[in-house]
C-alpha cells in the first residue's frame, strides 16, 4: 500500500525485489529497505522483546533502536530498518516461540512482571544450586536476541585496512557535508563517514565519501575503526570533525513501547523516503518545531491527525496509552481518549556526544535545554552541526504512572526491557550512583547502546533521587557506538604458521604434521616413531632442524659481546670449533640453548632453539644497544635451511656427496667447516644432540628440497620431532621450556659446569652466585621406571605418600630397554639409583634416579 | 592502547610496531646482596606519571631506544637512542626481560 508518488521517494517503483519473511514471499522496490518493504506489506510486529516478548514495531527507523532486529541470511541482529532490501533474501524473526504475531513467551508479559523485577535471577534462582545450569539453560531460551548460526563465522570474508586521513568528518547532515568541503579546500585527505545508505550516492568536490559506514569510536591517537560491513577500515585522521547530530528522545508513559508508538523521525521516513502511509489516525506529541511538522507530513500522506501536542507549551502531566493485542488503539491525554493506530511522540533531541565523550571531551548538563553538551574538546577534535547542542532541547520526558490496576508497563530502556518501576526500585535498594545503577539494572547497555535511554534514565534517576541531572552525570561513553559483528573487529581468519623450505616433501611422503611453536614440523613419517628411532642408532636418520634460530654475529667486538651474553667462553674458542650454550638472564632463569660455531676471528653462528629465534636476537640486539659493541647481530632463520644427518653410516653417506675431506681428523666432533655437498655450499657442524654421529648442514633455503633428496637418495630414512624427542632423551638432553621453566637455573637444572665465575660479567652471573651460595630447592635428574608405564609429562612424584616434584618428560626407550624421563626431585633424593615413586593414574608406581645418559653415556658414538 | 609513539628513525608509528621492555633500571654493580640483586631483578617504580622506558620498533626498523612516557595519558615527552656503556653498573640496563618479549 504504496502513496502516490513523493517528490523525495527513494524506491524505483518500475521493478520489484521479491525476498522471504519467515517463509512467505513478500515485494518490494529497489530504494527500500527490508523493514519499509515489509512496513508496506502491512507487518507491524517487527520483533518480540528482550524479556518480556511484548510485541515491538518501528520506533526510530533509523538504525538505532533494537525494534527491528532480524536475522537476514543466517546474520543475526540486522537491523532491518536500515538493511537494504535484496532479491531473495532470507528474513526471519527471532527471539520468539511460534511467530512473531503469537509468540508463546508473551506469557512472561502478562504474569511475569511482579516475579521478574530487575536481578531477579540473582536472588530468587540461587538455590538449589545444583539446578542453576537448568535455570540458565531456561533463562537463555526465553531472553535474548538471535542465535549465532552457520552462515556467520568462517562463511564471511571480513578485512581490516590500515588508511590515513587529513581530516575525518564523521556525520554527513548538513554540517557534516559543511565541514568536509571546507576541509577540502585546504587540502587533500578528506573523508565523510555516514551511516546512512542514502548518502552512498553524495558527491563532493574532493571529499571520499564512505556510506553507509560507521565510526565505532575513537581511541587515542585518534584511531577511528570504520565498519563498512565486510571491511573494517582503521583511520588516523589528523583531525577529526564529529557532525553526529543529535537524537530524538523517547516520553516516558505507560504503554510507550506499543506497536504503533513512534519517534517523528521513522514517521517521516516512511512517508518521504517510502512513500508509506504509516496509520489511518496518529497523535502528534513533539517538543520542536521541527518535530512537530510531520503532523503536516502525515495530514499530506492523507493520516487524519485529530490532535497535535507541543509538550513545551502544554506538558500533560499524564499520559497513557491503550492497546489492544499489543497494538496502539488509542491515547488518553491527562484522561481525555482520543482514538488512533498513531502515536508521533518525542520529549526533544539530544546530542549524540559518545564519540566525542569518548575522545576526551566532557559532558556538562544544560538545565535551561535539559539536555546534556560536550565541552572541553580535544586539540584535533571538533565538533559541529547539532552534536554542539545548536539547536536542541528537551522536555523532561517523565509522565506519571496510570492508576493503579489499569498500568501497563513504562518502559525506560527497550533494549534490555527495563522498566521506571525497575529503576525506583534500583534507587530504594541503594544503588545511590548511575554507574552502579547501570550494571544493576542493565539500562544503557543494550544493543542502542544509550541512544534512545541514557537521557530519560538520568532524568528519571535525578527524579527519584531528588538530585540535580548535572550532579547524577552520565555514565562513561564507550565504544562501540554502533554495533558491530565480531568477525569485522577479528579481520580474516587467519592461522599464521611457519613452513620449512621442505615442508612439501614431509608432506608428500605422508609425514603426519604437528604445530611446534609457529612452526608445522613432522611428528613421525611412519606409525611406529620407534623405527625411525632404531634407524639412527643402526644406521642412518635424517631429520629437517630448519626450524632451528640462526643469526649471525660478526665484527671486531663479536666475542666479546656474546662473552658477556653467555655465561660460558667463546673468546677463546679456534675458528672452526663449535660449543654448546645456555641464555639466561640476569634473574638467573634459563632462558634458550643452542650451539655457537666461530667460523673467523669476528664471525660467529649462533642457533637458538626453534621457538627462541626472534626473541634471542631481540635480546642480543637490546644488550648491544645497552653495551654498544662493535658488533652486527643478523637473524638468517628463514634464509637458510638445516638438515640433521645423524647415524653411524652418517660419514659415509655424506662424504659420497662431497669432495672435501669429512674425515674425523678434518672433521672432528664439534667442528664447524663450510663445505660443498652435492654442490651446495654448506655449512657443516659435527654435533650430536641425537647421540650418534652426525652432521647438521645449514645453507641457502632454495636448496632445501634439493638437498634432502640427495641424502634421502643416499640411504637416509627421514625422521620426525617424536623420534628425536626419544633420542635425546636417551642422551638426557634437556629441552629448555620443557625440561626447565621460569624457576629453574644453571645449578639446579645440572649445569653449573657451565658458567664460568671468573669473567668479570655476563647476564646472569650475579644470579649464580647467589645459587652456588644456597641449597636449590629441586634439582632436575634423569629416570628410569620400574614398570612399563610411560607416565604423562607433569605427572607427580611422590616420595613417602607427599607430592615432591613432578616429571617433565618420559618415552619409551628401546635401546635402554626401559621408560626413562627427566623430574624434578629434592636434592637430597638425586644420588643415582634413589627410589622414588610417581602417580601414574591412580597408581604409585616406583622409579629410580638415573645420572648421566642413559645410552652411551660416554659419548663414544657421537664422537666416532 | 592505540597511542603513536615515534621511533628515532621512522618517526610516528602506531604503537603496535612496537615492543615494550619495561621501565629502564638500573644493574647493581659489586657484589650486590640478595636484596639489592632481587630488587633490581623484580621490582619496579611502576609511577603514575613521566617514566623512562625501553622499547624496540620490532616490525619496523628494530631499533632499541628509550622513551619518556606518561604512564597515565600514554603522552610521549620525548625518545632517545642509549648512550651505551660497557661498565657493568653504569648507565640504562634492564633485568628481566618482558613476558612478550622473550
Amino acid at each position: 500500500m504504496r502513496l502516490p508518488p513523493q517528490p523525495s521517494e527513494l524506491i524505483d517503483r518500475s521493478s520489484r525485489v521479491i525476498f522471504t519473511f519467515d517463509g512467505l514471499h513478500y515485494g518490494g522496490h529497489p530504494g527500500d529497505t527490508i523493514g519499509s518493504a515489509l512496513y508496506a506489506n502491512g507487518q507491524r510486529i517487527f520483533s518480540r522483546s528482550f524479556k518480556y516478548h511484548r510485541p515491538r514495531g518501528l520506533l526510530c527507523c533509523s538504525g538505532h533502536c533494537p525494534n527491528c532486529l532480524m536475522t537476514v541470511d543466517g546474520v543475526p541482529n540486522v537491523r532491518v530498518c536500515v538493511e537494504p532490501i535484496r532479491q531473495d533474501a532470507v528474513v526471519e524473526s527471532q527471539n520468539v516461540l511460534g511467530s512473531l504475531n503469537r509468540d508463546l513467551l508473551s506469557a512472561t508479559d502478562k504474569f511475569g512482571g511482579p516475579f521478574t523485577p530487575v536481578g531477579f535471577y540473582y536472588r530468587t534462582m540461587i538455590r538449589p544450586r545444583r539446578l542453576w545450569p537448568l535455570y540458565e539453560k531456561v533463562l537463555r531460551n526465553l531472553a535474548g536476541l538471535g542465535k549465532v548460526g552457520g552462515a556467520t563465522g568462517h562463511a564471511r570474508r571480513y578485512d581490516i585496512e590500515h588508511r590515513r586521513a587529513r581530516v575525518l568528518v564523521v556525520g554527513g547532515g548538513r554540517a557534516g557535508r559543511e565541514a568536509a568541503t571546507a576541509a577540502a579546500a585546504e587540502g587533500p585527505g578528506v573523508v565523510l563517514v555516514d551511516e546512512d545508505a542514502r548518502h552512498a550516492g553524495v558527491e563532493l568536490e574532493g571529499v571520499e565519501v564512505l556510506a553507509p559506514a560507521r565510526a565505532l569510536g575513537i581511541w587515542e591517537g585518534n584511531l577511528v575503526p570504520v565498519d563498512c560491513g565486510t571491511v573494517l577500515y582503521r583511520y588516523r585522521a589528523e583531525r577529526i570533525v564529529v557532525a553526529t547530530g543529535a537524537l530524538e528522545q523517547p516520553l516516558l508513559f505507560p504503554g510507550n513501547d506499543l506497536v504503533g508508538v513512534m519517534l517523528p523521525s521513522a514517521a517521516r521516513r516512511l512517508v518521504r523516503d517510502f512513500a508509506i502511509k504509516p496509520g489511518s489516525r496518529a497523535v502528534v506529541l513533539a517538543a520542536d518545531e521541527r518535530e512537530l511538522e510531520i503532523a503536516d507530513d502525515l495530514r499530506e500522506a492523507g493520516v487524519e491527525v485529530p490532535r497535535v501536542v507541543d509538550l513545551r507549551e502544554m506538558p500533560l502531566s499524564r499520559i497513557d496509552a491503550d492497546s489492544h493485542k499489543g497494538r496502539l488503539h488509542g491515547v488518553r491525554l491527562e484522561g481525555r481518549g482520543i482514538r488512533c493506530d498513531l502515536l508521533v511522540v518525542s520529549a526533544g533531541r539530544q546530542p549524540a556526544y559518545s564519540l566525542l565523550a569518548q575522545a576526551g571531551g566532557k559532558v556538562e548538563y544544560d538545565p535551561i535545554k535539559g539536555i546534556f553538551v560536550p565541552t572541553d574538546l580535544p586539540e584535533s577534535i571538533e565538533a559541529t552541526g547539532s552534536v554542539t547542542g545548536e539547536g536542541c532541547m528537551t522536555v523532561n520526558p517523565y509522565r506519571a504512572e496510570a492508576r493503579k490496576g489499569h498500568a501497563d508497563k513504562c518502559f525506560v530502556c527497550i533494549c534490555e526491557d527495563v522498566t521506571t518501576k525497575d529503576v525506583s526500585r534500583a534507587v530504594a535498594e541503594g544503588f545511590d550512583s548511575i554507574e552502579l545503577s547501570k550494571r544493576y539494572t542493565t539500562v544503557t547497555m543494550g544493543p542502542c547502546q544509550g541512544k534512545l535511554c541514557q537521557l530519560p534514565s538520568i532524568r528519571l534517576y535525578a527524579r527519584s533521587t531528588g538530585m540535580s541531572e548535572a550532579s547524577v552525570g552520565t555514565t562513561t561513553a564507550r565504544p562501540p557506538w554502533a554495533p558491530v559483528e565480531l568477525g569485522l573487529l577479528a579481520g580474516p581468519h587467519f592461522e599464521t604458521a611457519r613452513r620449512t623450505a621442505i615442508h612439501f616433501r614431509h608432506e608428500e611422503v605422508g609425514a603426519r604434521m604437528m604445530w611446534a611453536g609457529p612452526w608445522k614440523r613432522p611428528y613421525a613419517y611412519g606409525e611406529k616413531p620407534e623405527d625411525e628411532v632404531r634407524a639412527v642408532h643402526e644406521s642412518l636418520g635424517l631429520i629437517d632442524v630448519s626450524t632451528l634460530g640462526k643469526i649471525l654475529v660478526e665484527g671486531p667486538d663479536a666475542a666479546a659481546l656474546l662473552e658477556r651474553l653467555y655465561p660460558n667462553r667463546f673468546a677463546d674458542m679456534r675458528p672452526g670449533r663449535i660449543r654448546y650454550g645456555v641464555l639466561t638472564s640476569d634473574g638467573g632463569r634459563i632462558m634458550d640453548d643452542g650451539t655457537i660455531g666461530r667460523l673467523a676471528d669476528d664471525l660467529y653462528y649462533v642457533t637458538t632453539t626453534s621457538t627462541g629465534a626472534d626473541s634471542v636476537t631481540a635480546w642480543f640486539e637490546w644488550w648491544n644497544a645497552v653495551w654498544g659493541y662493535e658488533a652486527e647481530i643478523v637473524n638468517v632463520t628463514g634464509a637458510l635451511a638445516a638438515l640433521n644427518l645423524a647415524g653411524p653410516l652418517a660419514r659415509e653417506a655424506l662424504q659420497r656427496l662431497t669432495e672435501a675431506d669429512v674425515s674425523d681428523d678434518e672433521l672432528k666432533y664439534l667442528d664447524a667447516k663450510e663445505i660443498e655437498v652435492a654442490g651446495i655450499p654448506c655449512l657443516a657442524l659435527r654435533i650430536g644432540f641425537v647421540g650418534e654421529l652426525g652432521y647438521e648442514l645449514h645453507f641457502p633455503s632454495p636448496a632445501g628440497e634439493f638437498l634432502w633428496d640427495r641424502l634421502v637418495e643416499g640411504g637416509a630414512r627421514p625422521f620426525g620431532l617424536e623420534p628425536q624427542r626419544i633420542l635425546r632423551l636417551e642422551k638426557g638432553h634437556v629441552i629448555i621450556g620443557q625440561d626447565t621453566d621460569s624457576e629453574s637455573n644453571l645449578l639446579s637444572a645440572n649445569m653449573a659446569w657451565l658458567p664460568k665465575l671468573e669473567k668479570e660479567d655476563f647476564v646472569g652471573k650475579l644470579a649464580v652466585e647467589h645459587f652456588s651460595e644456597r641449597e636449590d630447592r629441586e634439582r632436575l635428574v634423569g629416570f628410569a621406571m620400574e614398570d612399563d608405564v610411560v607416565p604423562a609429562e607433569g605427572a607427580q612424584v611422590v616420595i613417602e605418600g607427599q607430592p615432591a616434584g613432578r616429571v617433565t618428560s618420559a618415552r619409551r626407550s628401546e635401546v635402554v630397554g626401559a621408560v626413562i624421563g627427566l623430574a624434578w626431585l629434592p636434592p637430597d633424593r638425586t644420588s643415582d639409583g634413589t627410589r622414588f615413586e610417581i602417580r601414574v593414574d591412580r597408581r604409585i608406581l616406583g622409579a629410580r634416579v638415573t645420572s648421566g645418559a642413559f645410552y652411551d653415556s660416554a659419548g663414544e658414538r657421537m664422537r666416532s | 592502547m592505540s597511542f603513536l609513539l615515534p621511533c628515532p628513525h621512522c618517526g610516528p608509528r602506531p604503537v603496535d610496531e612496537y615492543a615494550y621492555f619495561g621501565e629502564v633500571t638500573k644493574r647493581p654493580e659489586g657484589t650486590p646482596s640478595l636484596r639489592e640483586l632481587s630488587e633490581y631483578v623484580y621490582f619496579r617504580d611502576n609511577v603514575a606519571g613521566p617514566q623512562r622506558e625501553w622499547w624496540q620498533h620490532r616490525t619496523g626498523c628494530g631499533e632499541w631506544f628509550l622513551a619518556e612516557r606518561d604512564t597515565r595519558t600514554n603522552e610521549v615527552l620525548g625518545v632517545f637512542l642509549p648512550e651505551p656503556t660497557r661498565s657493568i653498573g653504569v648507565g640504562p640496563a634492564g633485568a628481566e626481560p618482558a613476558a612478550d618479549a622473550v
